[in-house]
C-alpha cells in the first residue's frame, strides 16, 4: 500500500468509528502526540493535549466505547480530510507530513479544526505501520471546548 | 423583566436549595461581574511569571482585561485599555515590556501605567493629559507569592479575605524544599458552555467521581499495575488518581470537607503521597523528602508531608490542588460561558521526576481532551441546558444540611458528601450581591 492511500485508509477508519481497527495500525512501541505548544519541542517538559504512548492510546480506545463515556457517548460524527501529504524521508522509517481539516458534529454543534500532521511509518511484514504520529492543531494554545475524538 | 432588588436576590438563596436563575438568568450574570468579580479578591497567577522588571502577562479579572507587571517596584495590574480610544495597548499573551504602545495612535505607557508619549499632543491641556492612564486596579496583593487583586479600592484585606484557606497556600508552598515554587509547563485553556459556579461546585463535590468518572475509573482498573521503581510508566501517577476516583463510599463518606463564610472550601484526609508520586518508597520520592528535611527539619518535613488537603477553592474564582501542584483560574465570558486556565507549579529544588509526574497529571487528568476533564465538562453542559428550562425552578443543595458542625474559622460537613461547600459558596454570592 502506498503512504497517501494510507493515510487515507487512516482516516476513513477514524470516521467509521472503527477505533479498534485504527488502534492496530500503531506499533507496539509508537507514541501519539498533540502537543499543547506551537513549536513544542518535547513532551516532557511542557504538558500535552494528548501524549499516549501504545498502552494509553489503547486504554483512550477502551474507555470511549465505555456506556458511561458521558462525552464519548455517542461519538462525534467526524470527517478527517487530509492533504499536502510529502514523504521527506524513507531511507528506514517512512517520514510523512500531511494537514488534516477535520469536521465534527455532535450535540448539535459542528467545530471545524486544522492541524499539521507527522507520522513516522515503519514497514513490518507488507503492511505499514505508525511509529509516531505527531498532530499540531493549528488552535493547540487557544481557548479550546473539551476534546473527545482523535485527530 | 423584573428589577433584580436585593431583596429578591436574596430570595433565590435558601438554606437547601437554590433558584436556576442564580445559574441561567443574563441579568443575574451582569450584575455577578459588578458585585462579585468586581469586589471580591481574584485569584490572577503566581510571582514567578513576573521575575524580573519588566516581565507581565496579560489576564483577566471577571471579563476585564488586565496586565499584571513587574513594574521594577512592586507587582501592578493594568487594564488593559487605552485612555485615548479603548484599544487594548497588549496583545494577549505575555513578556517583557519597557513600554505599551497602543497600537491605533500611538500612546505610549510606561509600566506603571503612566502615559509617557503621545503623538499631536498639543491638542489637549496639560491638565486633560495629566489626568490620563492606563487605570490600575485598585488593590494587588499576594500571599505567599500568589497574586491576587481586586477591582474594587475598599475591603477586606487580603489574609482576611482567605482566611483559614491560607493553609492550603502553606501546604503548596511548604510542600516545595526551600518554598521555591515556579508556573511551568505550559497553560491548558478549556471552555464549556456554562455557568462558572458549577465548575467551582465541582470540584469539592465528593458524590460525583463514582457517576461521572465511571468510565475512566473502569479503565484504569484495567491499566497496568504502577511499575516498580525504575520500570515506572509516565502516566501512573494518573492511573492512581482515575482508580482513586472509584474508591467505595466509604471513603468518600471519611473524607473531610470544609468551608468558609467566604465561599472557600477545602477537602482533606484523601490523600497520603503514596498515592501520588510513584510510592513512598520510591528512589525519586525519597530524594525529595532528604531534600525537603535538609531545608527545614526532620520533624517540619514529616509534618509537612502528613497534609493530606486535595481540592481547594478560593471563591470566586480559583481552585488548586497544593499536592499535585496544579492551580485553575476560572474566566466568566457569559452566564452560559466559562473558561478555565490551568497552570503546573515546578518545585525547583525536587528530583525532575516530580515535576515529570505533575505534567502527566495535567495531561492525563485535567488536560483539555483527558478522560476525566472531558466527563466534567460534559456534565456541566447539561446542567446548563438543564437550568435553562422554566418547568422546574429550584435545585437542591441539602444533603448533610442541619449537621454541619462549626469548628474555628470553618464549619465542616458531618460526612465527606455534605453538601455544606456549595451552601457556604451561595451563603458568599448573597453576601455579596445583595451589599
Amino acid at each position: 500500500m502506498n503512504v497517501e492511500q494510507f493515510l487515507y485508509r487512516e482516516a476513513r477508519l477514524l470516521d467509521e468509528q472503527r477505533l479498534e481497527e485504527w488502534l492496530e495500525l500503531f506499533t507496539d512501541d509508537a507514541t501519539y502526540w498533540v502537543p499543547l505548544e506551537h513549536d513544542q519541542a518535547d513532551p516532557v517538559e511542557t504538558s500535552s493535549i494528548i501524549h499516549d504512548d501504545r498502552t494509553l492510546l489503547e486504554l483512550r480506545v477502551k474507555q470511549a466505547r465505555h456506556p458511561r463515556a458521558h462525552a464519548r457517548m455517542p461519538l462525534a460524527r467526524t470527517v478527517h480530510q487530509v492533504g499536502n501529504v510529502m514523504v521527506l524521508d524513507s531511507s528506514s522509517e517512512i517520514l510523512v507530513s500531511s494537514t488534516l481539516v477535520l469536521v465534527e458534529f455532535r450535540s448539535e454543534r459542528q467545530k471545524i479544526w486544522g492541524a499539521l500532521v507527522e507520522h513516522r511509518l515503519r514497514r513490518e511484514g507488507g503492511d505499514l505501520r505508525i511509529a509516531h504520529k505527531r498532530v499540531d492543531l493549528v488552535n493547540s494554545e487557544g481557548e479550546l471546548d473539551g476534546i473527545a475524538i482523535l485527530f | 423583566m423584573q428589577v433584580l432588588d436585593r431583596e429578591r436576590i436574596a430570595m433565590l438563596v435558601q438554606p437547601d436549595r437554590v433558584h436556576r436563575s442564580v445559574y441561567a438568568d443574563p441579568q443575574i450574570f451582569e450584575l455577578e461581574m459588578e458585585r462579585v468579580f468586581g469586589r471580591a479578591w481574584l485569584a490572577l497567577g503566581h510571582q514567578s511569571q513576573v521575575k524580573a522588571p519588566g516581565d507581565y502577562f496579560t489576564t483577566r479579572m471577571g471579563r476585564e482585561p488586565v496586565i499584571v507587571i513587574n513594574d521594577g517596584d512592586e507587582i501592578k495590574a493594568l487594564v488593559n485599555r487605552c485612555a485615548h480610544r479603548g484599544s487594548m495597548v497588549c496583545a494577549e499573551g505575555r513578556g517583557n515590556a519597557e513600554r505599551f504602545v497602543c497600537p491605533y495612535h500611538g500612546w505610549s505607557y510606561d509600566r506603571t501605567g503612566a502615559l509617557r508619549a503621545l503623538p499631536f499632543a498639543a491638542g489637549y491641556s496639560k491638565e486633560t493629559l495629566n489626568t490620563l492612564e492606563l487605570k490600575k486596579v485598585p488593590r494587588v496583593a499576594s500571599y505567599r507569592g500568589f497574586l491576587f487583586a481586586s477591582l474594587s479600592p475598599t475591603g477586606e484585606s487580603l489574609e482576611e479575605f482567605l482566611g483559614p484557606a491560607k493553609a492550603s497556600f502553606d501546604d503548596f508552598v511548604d510542600r516545595a524544599p526551600g518554598g521555591e515554587l515556579e508556573v511551568a509547563g505550559g497553560v491548558f485553556k478549556h471552555a464549556y458552555n456554562g455557568n462558572w459556579k458549577l465548575m467551582l461546585e465541582n470540584h469539592l463535590d465528593g458524590a460525583h467521581p463514582a457517576w461521572v468518572h465511571a468510565s475512566s475509573v473502569a479503565v484504569a482498573r484495567n491499566a497496568p499495575e504502577p511499575g516498580k521503581p525504575g520500570e515506572e510508566h509516565y502516566y501512573d501517577i494518573a492511573v492512581r488518581q482515575m482508580r482513586q476516583n472509584g474508591a467505595p463510599e466509604s471513603v468518600w463518606e471519611n473524607t473531610g470537607i470544609w468551608a468558609t463564610p467566604r465561599g472557600h472550601g477545602w477537602m482533606g484526609d484523601y490523600h497520603d503521597d503514596s498515592r501520588l508520586v510513584a510510592g513512598m518508597g520510591n528512589p525519586a520520592f525519597e530524594e525529595y523528602r532528604r531534600k525537603l528535611i535538609e531545608k527545614t527539619s526532620q520533624t517540619e518535613a514529616d509534618r509537612i508531608l502528613r497534609v493530606t488537603l486535595w481540592n481547594t477553592i478560593v471563591y470566586p474564582n480559583c481552585s488548586f490542588m497544593s499536592q499535585f501542584r496544579q492551580l485553575r483560574i476560572i474566566h466568566p465570558l457569559a452566564v452560559d460561558r466559562s473558561v478555565v486556565y490551568t497552570y503546573s507549579f515546578r518545585m525547583q529544588q525536587a528530583p525532575e521526576r516530580l515535576f515529570r509526574d505533575t505534567v502527566a497529571f495535567s495531561n492525563v487528568v485535567n488536560g483539555t481532551a483527558s478522560w476525566v476533564l472531558t466527563d466534567d465538562l460534559e456534565v456541566y453542559e447539561r446542567i446548563q441546558k438543564g437550568f435553562a428550562s422554566g418547568a422546574v425552578e429550584w435545585a437542591q443543595i441539602g444533603r448533610g444540611f442541619g449537621r454541619d458542625v462549626d469548628e474555628p474559622g470553618a464549619r465542616r460537613g458531618a460526612t465527606g458528601t455534605s453538601e455544606v461547600y456549595i451552601r457556604a459558596q451561595m451563603q458568599a454570592w448573597l453576601h455579596y450581591m445583595t451589599q
